[in-house]
């Protein structure tokens, strides 16, 4: 047969996104293609950004915990966490040995919670459907485990500079420890349907390799960091809360794919059921509130209208305002589901942040997205959005 | 290593360079001049003994009315093999508010460096492509700054009339119109 003598070839640039279920709804990429290669891809980020740190500087160390709620909106537990225990190191205050328990047990059912999300929503990108369902009937537990908590089921705002709001209950803990019982089936469930099936490994093994070198220099942190092989855990290096006090062990990856990715995670949620036993298990007794905490702490509403000192307490902290920081600059950074977010705070000494800078894991990671895209297909950009694991109200604050 | 110690290191190779250490709870920031850190951060980099391979964060501060120069660049370097970290505070002076990108040493401040001139104004000279990320990219004025308006820009922002009619025109979309 003849070549084709009039055949034209352009490149073509194609828009993805802001607009599309697998771009997160307000991601944007333009492809550069030559065919159905991606010879360059950048992306666009910026259109949920709502001026978080500005937001911040005019408010008081309490008021900005709302704000901290609405950044990784998949597990708002784990964002409040990271910027009490900043705001504490800043203060020099120690929350008690119960605080810190409960704080370890909301943070890794929120790291089941997030990550359940991100399996069911990146099986659904590639093409599985049945997954999808699964994981969300396994994530709306853990809603309803949160709403028993604090009465709030995405935007929880429960721990408290100092503690938490409120003590567990024993029907809470009770049915936390059914879910630990029952998940891991379900968790062999999952792998079941994908591990070894043959549309999956395709569209994931060998797509969108990172080193490991260009991992750490890219910045990259949390599951897509040690799906390269990087050992880097903020759990283990810097623990935090009652992370030294539990045993667990951190999955790392051999080839850095998407693959590798999936299998970090998928082992970081067992991993995370082992640590949410030990911790139910050694729960401590005690106050739930460091001493010193409440001076800059809203009272219970309950204890407000039943004790003058509270109600004193609360009058003085809405009218004169809150205790004073000291002077000085804080870095913190906790292990998110997503990765390492870090709460920079710059105090002058007043009772609102100078300046609060929140490092977060997703900006991070969708910097890194040209570098896993260029070279690939269309369709493996999907499923490296989806294995970098982003959440764009983090991303763009 | 112990970010104190780590720090009169970094005095001792630049005596000239470096303005003064803030410690505060255990934490160390050398504050340096912005002439010399480009040298300053790939020594840290590079050098064995320090090793720092992963730049955690990339931000700028505004002192404005508390301090001269008025801006700093924050640098927080971590090194995963040593587990030491340290912070590292370039100077950056109002009248000329640029200094060396750093995006050469560390892909991940390419980003980092976008967001600090998106907020702040702050010029990363050698940068491979210095644009606004967060803001639309015919913004005025730098947000974070703290003499921008809280309640942002007195005049009407560039493209605001064309928003307005879009709401109108899609209005004939509504339900029950």
């Amino acid at each position: 047969m003849e070549p084709l003598k009039d055949l034209n070839t352009r490149e073509l640039v194609l828009n993805m996104g802001p607009q599309h279920p697998s771009t997160h709804g307000v991601l944007r990429l333009k492809l550069e293609l030559d065919g159905e290669t991606i010879k360059k891809c950048t992306p666009y980020v910026g259109y949920l950004h709502r001026g978080t740190e500005k937001l911040a500087e005019g408010m008081t160390y309490m008021q900005c915990m709302p704000l901290t709620d609405r950044l990784d909106y998949i597990s708002s537990m784990t964002n409040n966490v990271g910027y009490c225990l900043a705001v504490e190191r800043l203060f020099g205050i120690e929350a008690p040995i119960r605080a810190k328990y409960i704080r370890t047990i909301v943070s890794e059912v929120s790291r089941i919670s997030s990550h359940l999300l991100w399996l069911a929503t990146h099986a659904l990108d590639i093409g599985a459907m049945t997954v999808f369902l699964y994981a969300f009937r396994e994530r709306e537990f853990i809603m309803d485990l949160f709403e028993m908590l604090c009465g709030a089921r995405l935007t929880v705002s429960y721990p408290r500079i100092g503690g938490v709001k409120n003590d567990v209950t024993q029907e809470f803990i009770d049915k936390l420890y059914d879910f630990l019982l029952d998940f891991p089936s379900k968790i062999e469930q999952y792998e079941t349907l994908i591990n070894v099936n043959r549309i999956w490994l395709q569209r994931t093994v060998g797509v969108g390799i990172i080193s490991a070198a260009d991992a750490i220099n890219w910045g990259l942190s949390g599951a897509t960091l040690r799906g390269s092989g990087v050992n880097y855990d903020i759990r283990k290096h810097f623990p935090y809360d009652a992370y030294y006090q539990v045993e667990f062990a951190v999955p790392i990856g051999k080839n850095g794919d998407v693959y590798d990715r999936y299998l970090c995670r998928m082992e970081e949620m067992r991993q995370s059921v082992s640590i949410l036993k030990q911790c139910v298990e050694k729960l401590p007794t005690g106050p739930i509130m460091a001493p010193d905490a409440p001076k800059f702490t809203l009272p219970p509403k309950d204890r407000v209208l039943s004790e003058m000192e509270s109600l004193i307490h609360q009058f003085t902290l809405i009218t004169k305002g809150p205790m004073t920081a000291p002077k000085g600059e804080i870095y913190v950074a906790t292990e998110a589901p997503k990765g390492e977010l870090g709460f920079f705070i710059v105090s002058d000494g007043t009772g609102r942040p100078f300046r609060m800078r929140i490092r977060a894991p997703s900006f991070v990671h969708v910097s890194a997205l040209p570098s896993l895209c260029e070279g690939g297909l269309i369709a493996d950009a999907i499923a490296n959005i989806g294995s970098i694991d982003v959440v764009l109200g983090e991303c763009d604050r | 290593m112990e970010p104190a110690e780590i720090a009169a290191k970094i005095k001792e190779s630049y005596p000239d360079d470096v303005v003064s250490i803030r410690d505060f709870r255990g934490q160390c920031a050398i504050v340096v001049k912005k002439d010399n850190i480009l040298k300053i951060l790939t020594e840290l980099h590079n050098d064995p003994q320090f090793n720092f391979d992963f730049l955690k964060d990339l931000c700028g501060v505004d002192y404005l009315s508390k301090k001269i120069p008025r801006f700093e660049v924050i640098y927080q370097l971590y090194s995963i093999s040593h587990r030491h970290m340290i912070r590292i505070a370039a100077q950056v002076l109002e009248k000329s508010p640029s200094l060396e990108s750093c995006a050469g040493i560390w892909k991940t401040a390419n980003w980092h460096e976008r967001e600090c001139y998106d907020m702040y104004g702050i010029v990363f000279e050698n940068h491979p492509d210095l644009r606004r990320v967060l803001m639309p990219e015919d913004w005025e004025g730098y947000p974070l700054r703290k003499d921008y308006p809280l309640e942002g820009p007195e005049e009407e922002w560039r493209g605001f009339r064309e928003v307005l009619q879009k709401h109108e025109e899609y209005k004939k979309y509504e339900w029950n119109r």
